[in-house]
Protein backbone atom coordinates (compact mmCIF):
# COMPACT_ATOMS: atom_id res chain seq x y z
CA UNK A 1 0.00 0.00 0.00
CA UNK A 2 0.79 3.35 -0.33
CA UNK A 3 -0.75 5.38 2.49
CA UNK A 4 1.56 7.66 4.18
CA UNK A 5 0.76 9.00 8.06
CA UNK A 6 -0.09 12.62 7.33
CA UNK A 7 1.55 15.77 8.69
CA UNK A 8 -0.83 15.89 11.85
CA UNK A 9 -1.31 19.36 11.47
CA UNK A 10 -2.78 19.19 8.37
CA UNK A 11 -4.79 15.87 9.09
CA UNK A 12 -6.47 17.62 12.08
CA UNK A 13 -6.48 21.45 11.98
CA UNK A 14 -7.02 22.63 15.53
CA UNK A 15 -8.61 26.45 15.03
CA UNK A 16 -9.12 28.63 18.07
CA UNK A 17 -12.20 30.53 18.26
CA UNK A 18 -12.40 32.56 21.11
CA UNK A 19 -11.86 31.01 24.12
CA UNK A 20 -13.55 27.75 22.07
CA UNK A 21 -11.59 25.01 20.19
CA UNK A 22 -12.62 24.14 17.05
CA UNK A 23 -11.72 20.20 16.38
CA UNK A 24 -12.13 19.58 12.68
CA UNK A 25 -11.66 15.44 11.94
CA UNK A 26 -11.63 14.65 8.32
CA UNK A 27 -11.69 10.97 6.79
CA UNK A 28 -9.42 8.36 7.91
CA UNK A 29 -8.01 9.07 11.47
CA UNK A 30 -4.82 6.49 12.32
CA UNK A 31 -4.95 4.76 15.84
CA UNK A 32 -2.01 6.49 16.98
CA UNK A 33 -3.37 9.80 15.24
CA UNK A 34 -6.16 9.97 17.48
CA UNK A 35 -3.93 10.01 20.32
CA UNK A 36 -1.73 12.52 19.22
CA UNK A 37 -5.11 14.61 18.96
CA UNK A 38 -6.27 13.75 22.30
CA UNK A 39 -2.65 14.84 23.50
CA UNK A 40 -2.62 18.41 21.83
CA UNK A 41 -6.42 19.01 23.11
CA UNK A 42 -5.66 18.66 26.71
CA UNK A 43 -2.38 20.70 26.33
CA UNK A 44 -4.00 23.60 24.25
CA UNK A 45 -7.26 23.20 26.88
CA UNK A 46 -4.88 23.21 30.23
CA UNK A 47 -2.53 26.07 28.86
CA UNK A 48 -5.25 28.75 27.59
CA UNK A 49 -8.68 30.36 28.17
CA UNK A 50 -10.25 27.88 26.37
CA UNK A 51 -13.77 27.39 27.72
CA UNK A 52 -15.11 24.86 25.12
CA UNK A 53 -14.22 22.39 22.79
CA UNK A 54 -15.82 21.50 19.67
CA UNK A 55 -15.46 18.17 17.97
CA UNK A 56 -16.08 18.21 13.84
CA UNK A 57 -17.02 14.87 12.85
CA UNK A 58 -18.76 15.38 9.82
CA UNK A 59 -16.10 14.20 8.04
CA UNK A 60 -15.64 10.75 9.54
CA UNK A 61 -16.70 8.04 7.90
CA UNK A 62 -16.83 5.35 10.78
CA UNK A 63 -16.36 5.84 14.62
CA UNK A 64 -15.50 2.37 16.42
CA UNK A 65 -14.76 1.49 19.95
CA UNK A 66 -11.27 2.93 19.72
CA UNK A 67 -12.18 6.20 18.24
CA UNK A 68 -15.10 6.66 20.54
CA UNK A 69 -12.89 5.86 23.46
CA UNK A 70 -10.41 8.35 22.56
CA UNK A 71 -13.34 11.05 21.93
CA UNK A 72 -14.46 10.12 25.36
CA UNK A 73 -11.43 10.70 26.68
CA UNK A 74 -10.80 13.79 25.45
CA UNK A 75 -14.32 15.24 26.56
CA UNK A 76 -13.30 13.89 30.28
CA UNK A 77 -9.68 15.51 30.22
CA UNK A 78 -11.26 18.79 29.29
CA UNK A 79 -14.17 18.88 31.67
CA UNK A 80 -11.05 18.32 34.35
CA UNK A 81 -9.52 21.55 32.90
CA UNK A 82 -13.13 23.60 33.29
CA UNK A 83 -14.25 23.18 29.44
CA UNK A 84 -17.53 21.46 27.84
CA UNK A 85 -16.80 19.32 24.59
CA UNK A 86 -19.33 19.29 22.07
CA UNK A 87 -19.12 16.05 19.12
CA UNK A 88 -20.32 18.07 16.34
CA UNK A 89 -21.99 16.61 12.82
CA UNK A 90 -22.08 12.72 13.33
CA UNK A 91 -23.23 11.16 10.10
CA UNK A 92 -26.90 9.45 10.61
CA UNK A 93 -25.06 6.31 8.93
CA UNK A 94 -22.43 6.58 12.14
CA UNK A 95 -25.08 7.18 14.72
CA UNK A 96 -27.26 4.49 13.62
CA UNK A 97 -23.87 2.16 13.91
CA UNK A 98 -22.67 3.24 17.17
CA UNK A 99 -25.75 2.42 18.87
CA UNK A 100 -25.93 -0.93 17.38
CA UNK A 101 -22.06 -1.22 18.10
CA UNK A 102 -23.09 -0.52 21.80
CA UNK A 103 -21.44 2.61 21.98
CA UNK A 104 -23.54 5.14 23.31
CA UNK A 105 -21.19 7.58 24.61
CA UNK A 106 -22.68 8.64 27.71
CA UNK A 107 -21.49 12.28 28.79
CA UNK A 108 -20.48 13.59 25.81
CA UNK A 109 -22.68 16.24 24.46
CA UNK A 110 -24.08 16.33 20.70
CA UNK A 111 -25.16 18.79 18.29
CA UNK A 112 -25.96 18.56 14.48
CA UNK A 113 -23.52 20.68 13.48
CA UNK A 114 -20.63 23.44 14.51
CA UNK A 115 -23.49 26.15 14.66
CA UNK A 116 -25.71 24.63 16.56
CA UNK A 117 -22.24 23.66 19.25
CA UNK A 118 -21.27 27.17 18.86
CA UNK A 119 -24.58 28.48 20.54
CA UNK A 120 -24.71 25.56 23.10
CA UNK A 121 -21.39 26.71 23.97
CA UNK A 122 -22.39 30.57 23.85
CA UNK A 123 -24.97 29.17 26.77
CA UNK A 124 -23.97 29.14 30.55
CA UNK A 125 -23.29 26.22 31.81
CA UNK A 126 -26.38 23.45 31.93
CA UNK A 127 -25.29 19.48 33.80
CA UNK A 128 -26.57 18.25 30.42
CA UNK A 129 -26.69 21.47 27.94
CA UNK A 130 -30.52 20.55 27.27
CA UNK A 131 -32.59 23.14 25.62
CA UNK A 132 -30.93 23.59 22.61
CA UNK A 133 -30.70 21.11 19.03
CA UNK A 134 -28.78 17.96 20.07
CA UNK A 135 -29.15 14.60 19.95
CA UNK A 136 -27.80 11.45 21.67
CA UNK A 137 -24.72 9.77 20.34
CA UNK B 1 -24.95 -22.81 -0.99
CA UNK B 2 -22.63 -19.16 -1.19
CA UNK B 3 -20.92 -19.66 -4.01
CA UNK B 4 -17.15 -18.61 -3.84
CA UNK B 5 -15.29 -16.81 -6.37
CA UNK B 6 -11.83 -17.49 -5.95
CA UNK B 7 -10.97 -14.86 -8.12
CA UNK B 8 -12.32 -12.65 -5.96
CA UNK B 9 -10.71 -12.92 -2.63
CA UNK B 10 -8.14 -11.05 -1.92
CA UNK B 11 -5.67 -10.77 1.33
CA UNK B 12 -4.67 -7.62 3.55
CA UNK B 13 -1.84 -7.75 6.35
CA UNK B 14 -3.11 -6.75 9.02
CA UNK B 15 0.52 -5.73 10.76
CA UNK B 16 0.13 -2.26 11.55
CA UNK B 17 -2.04 1.32 12.38
CA UNK B 18 -1.91 2.11 9.13
CA UNK B 19 -3.02 -1.49 7.60
CA UNK B 20 -6.22 -1.34 9.81
CA UNK B 21 -6.96 2.03 7.97
CA UNK B 22 -6.23 0.19 4.85
CA UNK B 23 -8.91 -2.26 5.98
CA UNK B 24 -11.38 0.29 6.32
CA UNK B 25 -11.10 1.30 2.89
CA UNK B 26 -10.69 -2.26 1.06
CA UNK B 27 -13.98 -3.21 2.77
CA UNK B 28 -15.95 -0.06 2.16
CA UNK B 29 -14.94 -0.01 -1.66
CA UNK B 30 -16.02 -3.82 -1.79
CA UNK B 31 -19.43 -2.95 -0.42
CA UNK B 32 -19.88 0.27 -2.39
CA UNK B 33 -19.29 -2.31 -5.84
CA UNK B 34 -21.72 -4.72 -4.27
CA UNK B 35 -24.36 -1.45 -3.73
CA UNK B 36 -24.63 -1.95 -0.42
CA UNK B 37 -26.72 1.01 1.25
CA UNK B 38 -24.88 3.83 3.65
CA UNK B 39 -25.76 2.12 6.57
CA UNK B 40 -24.79 -1.69 5.89
CA UNK B 41 -21.54 -0.17 4.31
CA UNK B 42 -20.57 2.04 7.11
CA UNK B 43 -22.18 -1.02 9.60
CA UNK B 44 -19.54 -3.68 7.72
CA UNK B 45 -16.44 -1.22 7.89
CA UNK B 46 -17.26 -0.56 11.52
CA UNK B 47 -17.32 -4.31 12.21
CA UNK B 48 -13.78 -4.96 10.17
CA UNK B 49 -12.28 -1.96 12.13
CA UNK B 50 -12.95 -3.97 15.55
CA UNK B 51 -11.86 -7.56 14.17
CA UNK B 52 -9.33 -6.33 12.62
CA UNK B 53 -7.89 -4.07 15.25
CA UNK B 54 -8.15 -7.35 17.67
CA UNK B 55 -5.77 -8.95 14.94
CA UNK B 56 -3.51 -6.48 15.31
CA UNK B 57 -3.54 -6.17 19.37
CA UNK B 58 -4.59 -9.45 20.81
CA UNK B 59 -3.66 -12.25 17.99
CA UNK B 60 0.06 -10.11 17.52
CA UNK B 61 -1.36 -9.46 13.80
CA UNK B 62 -2.70 -12.13 10.85
CA UNK B 63 -4.31 -11.00 7.74
CA UNK B 64 -8.30 -10.26 6.26
CA UNK B 65 -9.14 -12.47 3.59
CA UNK B 66 -12.35 -10.68 1.76
CA UNK B 67 -14.55 -12.30 -0.67
CA UNK B 68 -17.66 -11.48 -2.57
CA UNK B 69 -20.40 -13.95 -2.66
CA UNK B 70 -22.73 -14.87 -5.28
CA UNK B 71 -26.78 -16.34 -3.22
CA UNK B 72 -29.02 -17.10 -4.95
CA UNK B 73 -28.50 -13.61 -6.84
CA UNK B 74 -28.08 -12.10 -3.90
CA UNK B 75 -24.62 -10.56 -3.41
CA UNK B 76 -22.62 -10.66 -0.07
CA UNK B 77 -19.57 -10.08 1.25
CA UNK B 78 -17.64 -12.19 3.51
CA UNK B 79 -14.52 -11.46 5.89
CA UNK B 80 -12.24 -13.84 7.49
CA UNK B 81 -9.70 -11.92 10.38
CA UNK B 82 -7.05 -15.06 10.75
CA UNK B 83 -3.72 -14.63 13.50
CA UNK B 84 -2.41 -17.33 14.98
CA UNK B 85 -1.78 -15.30 18.46
CA UNK B 86 -2.84 -16.73 21.86
CA UNK B 87 -6.61 -17.97 20.77
CA UNK B 88 -9.37 -16.84 23.39
CA UNK B 89 -9.89 -20.00 25.80
CA UNK B 90 -13.61 -18.91 26.92
CA UNK B 91 -15.37 -17.71 23.43
CA UNK B 92 -18.27 -17.39 25.60
CA UNK B 93 -16.84 -15.01 27.71
CA UNK B 94 -14.79 -13.08 25.22
CA UNK B 95 -18.20 -12.14 23.16
CA UNK B 96 -19.83 -10.84 26.46
CA UNK B 97 -20.65 -6.78 26.37
CA UNK B 98 -17.99 -5.06 28.65
CA UNK B 99 -15.68 -7.76 28.83
CA UNK B 100 -12.10 -7.31 28.19
CA UNK B 101 -8.59 -8.08 28.89
CA UNK B 102 -7.02 -5.20 27.90
CA UNK B 103 -7.87 -1.62 28.24
CA UNK B 104 -10.55 -1.90 25.65
CA UNK B 105 -14.53 -0.89 26.06
CA UNK B 106 -15.36 -4.92 25.53
CA UNK B 107 -17.67 -4.00 22.60
CA UNK B 108 -15.57 -5.26 19.50
CA UNK B 109 -16.54 -9.04 19.59
CA UNK B 110 -19.98 -8.50 20.39
CA UNK B 111 -20.69 -5.70 18.87
CA UNK B 112 -19.30 -6.75 15.24
CA UNK B 113 -21.50 -9.62 15.80
CA UNK B 114 -24.58 -7.09 16.23
CA UNK B 115 -23.12 -5.64 12.89
CA UNK B 116 -23.34 -8.39 10.47
CA UNK B 117 -25.87 -11.01 9.19
CA UNK B 118 -23.24 -13.80 9.60
CA UNK B 119 -20.78 -14.17 12.60
CA UNK B 120 -18.58 -17.21 13.51
CA UNK B 121 -15.32 -17.91 15.65
CA UNK B 122 -13.04 -20.30 15.60
CA UNK B 123 -10.40 -20.37 17.79
CA UNK B 124 -8.07 -22.27 20.22
CA UNK B 125 -5.73 -21.54 22.87
CA UNK B 126 -2.54 -21.88 21.59
CA UNK B 127 -3.75 -21.84 18.08
CA UNK B 128 -4.88 -18.79 16.63
CA UNK B 129 -8.40 -17.16 16.32
CA UNK B 130 -10.30 -16.86 13.28
CA UNK B 131 -13.68 -14.77 12.80
CA UNK B 132 -15.83 -14.68 9.72
CA UNK B 133 -18.55 -12.21 9.10
CA UNK B 134 -21.00 -12.41 6.44
CA UNK B 135 -23.15 -9.06 5.25
CA UNK B 136 -25.35 -9.81 2.38
CA UNK B 137 -26.64 -6.66 0.39
CA UNK B 138 -30.04 -5.04 1.57
CA UNK B 139 -33.73 -6.24 1.44
CA UNK B 140 -33.89 -6.27 -2.81
CA UNK B 141 -36.11 -9.25 -3.17
CA UNK B 142 -33.82 -12.13 -5.13
CA UNK B 143 -35.78 -11.48 -8.33
CA UNK B 144 -34.46 -8.36 -8.99
CA UNK B 145 -31.14 -8.86 -7.61
CA UNK B 146 -30.95 -11.51 -10.46
CA UNK B 147 -31.75 -9.18 -13.19
CA UNK B 148 -29.44 -6.64 -12.39
N1 LIG C 1 -7.84 -12.26 17.82
C1 LIG C 1 -7.83 -12.44 19.16
N2 LIG C 1 -6.88 -13.23 19.75
C2 LIG C 1 -6.87 -13.42 21.09
N3 LIG C 1 -7.77 -12.87 21.94
C3 LIG C 1 -8.73 -12.08 21.43
C4 LIG C 1 -8.82 -11.83 20.01
N4 LIG C 1 -9.89 -11.03 19.79
C5 LIG C 1 -10.43 -10.78 21.00
N5 LIG C 1 -9.74 -11.40 21.99
C6 LIG C 1 -10.07 -11.39 23.43
O1 LIG C 1 -11.44 -11.09 23.59
C7 LIG C 1 -11.59 -9.94 24.43
C8 LIG C 1 -12.79 -9.15 23.98
O2 LIG C 1 -12.56 -8.59 22.71
P1 LIG C 1 -13.38 -7.28 22.27
O3 LIG C 1 -12.92 -6.85 20.93
O4 LIG C 1 -14.83 -7.59 22.45
O5 LIG C 1 -12.99 -6.22 23.38
P2 LIG C 1 -11.62 -5.40 23.52
O6 LIG C 1 -10.81 -5.51 22.28
O7 LIG C 1 -10.98 -5.84 24.79
O8 LIG C 1 -12.15 -3.91 23.68
P3 LIG C 1 -12.73 -2.97 22.48
O9 LIG C 1 -12.78 -3.80 21.24
O10 LIG C 1 -14.09 -2.55 22.93
O11 LIG C 1 -11.78 -1.83 22.37
C9 LIG C 1 -10.28 -9.20 24.32
O12 LIG C 1 -10.04 -8.39 25.45
C10 LIG C 1 -9.28 -10.35 24.20
O13 LIG C 1 -8.99 -10.90 25.47
MG1 LIG D 1 -11.54 -5.20 20.38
Amino acid sequence: MTASIPDRATAVPVLALGQTLLVSVQGELYDTLAEQLQHDITLRVADSEVSGVIIDISGVEIVDSYLGRVLAEIAAGARLMAARTVLAGMRPDVAITLVELGLTLPGLITALDVECALELLARPSAPNGSGLPERAA
Amino acid sequence: MAARDPAMTIRVPIRSDADLSWVRQQVRRRAAELAFGLVQQTKLVTAASELARNTLVYGGGGHMEITSLGHGGTDGLCLSFVDDGPGIRDVRLAMTDGYTTGDGLGLGLSGARRLVDEFTIDTEPGRGTAVTVITWAADLPVAERAVR
